[in-house]
């Protein structure tokens, strides 16, 4: 049997669109099961458009910063590893000269160096780190918060080569073994991959305050910029306000009072 | 040709190592299926035992429902399952699956093992705390 180019070409046209269109009406037909119209936020979730942070360096203490980092660790099953080079920190105590480098200078009193300074992810308005994410495990939220998805984190720490402010760390070993008592509501983490704040995402998405917040007695304060008469457009407005390295222009979220 | 039977004794080899694991289990039944438990305290406290979707999808389809559940959840914040029967649940595998399916060993584990696939929840979230166990 012979066939004329002709009527070859026709074959493989027909043959090519049957084909394409079946796996399309497969693909039509096949969605549906989980749909996403079947989702919808808690009505009780705070909900906010840029939130953010100011923290009143005047109210804190060394006692009250200890509480506020470790209500966040053990709420977040961060583990407690003793060596520096592994350490895992979500929000931790920092010198003012390693805070605000180049703020500094040789005349300043030591109280001034001794500040009480907590310092967290900044949850950035333009976020380096989300932009060399080569998997969009770190992303930014509709409501501004630089999101981590474990799932996809590679562990390229390509994210915490671009964050100036140092607040991602990376998991060198298998942290279970350093998490004294285990929050089982909330996920550790595994071997691999870089981890930070959250501005705690699983609390907002059930109405609550970020823990930090909760337990620091007033010295933190947390809010929607976005909206004028939250508590922290007011004290923005009002109060001399400065932010890490702003001058690197990744618009950091998290201000402080001194 | 040349050393033929080399060659020969070669191929009758390969043959055998190739298909001696279908011969192996020639005329032998399939092991039967596995048969996950659903008696935990929880479940057995539930006047109707209705899972968050009729068991026929959820057997097919947990894989995919809970694949949705992430991205709706960490990816676009959205914490609240809307069941096609109505009922709300939170998006949580820790919180709303596992509360009921406590026993991880004798549900999840059981077909997995069957089915030889490994997935990886278990490496960051948290598996209840079973009987026997610290």
């Amino acid at each position: 049997m012979s066939i004329s180019r002709r009527q070859f070409l026709k074959i493989a046209g027909a043959s090519a669109i049957v084909g394409l269109g079946g796996i399309s009406a497969i693909d039509i037909l096949q969605r549906g099961q989980f749909e996403a119209s079947q989702v919808s936020k808690d009505p009780k979730a705070l909900v906010g458009k840029r939130w953010a942070m100011v923290i009143d360096v005047k109210r804190l203490d060394e006692e009250t910063m200890k509480r506020c980092r470790d209500v966040c660790h053990r709420i977040h099953n961060v583990p407690d590893i003793d060596k520096p080079k592994e350490e895992i920190k979500w929000i931790w105590k920092e010198d003012f000269e390693h805070a605000f480098p180049g703020q500094e200078h040789e005349y300043m009193g030591e109280d001034i160096k001794q500040l009480p300074l907590l310092v967290l992810c900044n949850q950035c308005d333009n976020p380096a780190c989300v932009r060399v994410c080569p998997t969009k495990a770190t992303f930014k939220r509709e409501d501004g918060i630089v999101m981590m998805d474990m799932h996809r984190c590679i562990g390229c720490r390509f994210c915490m080569a671009a964050c100036p402010f140092g607040a991602r760390s990376f998991n060198w070993r298998d942290p279970r073994p350093f998490i004294k008592k285990e929050n089982p509501e909330f996920p550790t983490r595994m071997k691999g991959v870089v981890e930070k704040c959250t501005f705690c995402y699983e609390r907002l998405a059930i109405g609550q305050r970020p823990a930090c917040v909760e337990e620091s007695k007033g010295a933190l304060i947390f809010g929607d910029l976005e909206d004028p008469n939250s508590e922290v457009s007011k004290i923005l407005r009002s109060k001399y306000t400065i932010r890490r390295k702003s001058e690197l222009g990744t618009r950091p979220s998290v201000y402080y009072i001194t | 040709m040349y050393d033929g039977w080399k060659i020969i004794i070669g191929i009758i080899i390969f043959l055998g190592i190739a298909t001696f694991p279908i011969l192996y289990d020639l005329g032998k039944a399939a092991p039967p299926p596995p048969e996950p438990k659903i008696d935990t305290p929880e479940i057995k406290k539930m006047v109707e035992k209705k899972c968050v979707e009729p068991k026929s999808l959820m057997k097919i389809e947990h894989m995919v429902m809970l694949k949705d559940w992430r991205d709706w959840y960490v990816r676009e914040g959205r914490s609240i399952y809307i069941a096609a029967d109505g009922k709300q649940y939170n998006i949580s595998l820790s919180n709303t699956c596992m509360k009921c399916h406590s026993n991880k060993k004798d549900f999840c584990d059981k077909c997995h093992n069957y089915a030889a696939v490994v997935p990886y929840c278990w490496d960051c979230h948290i598996e209840p705390k079973e009987e026997g166990q610290l």
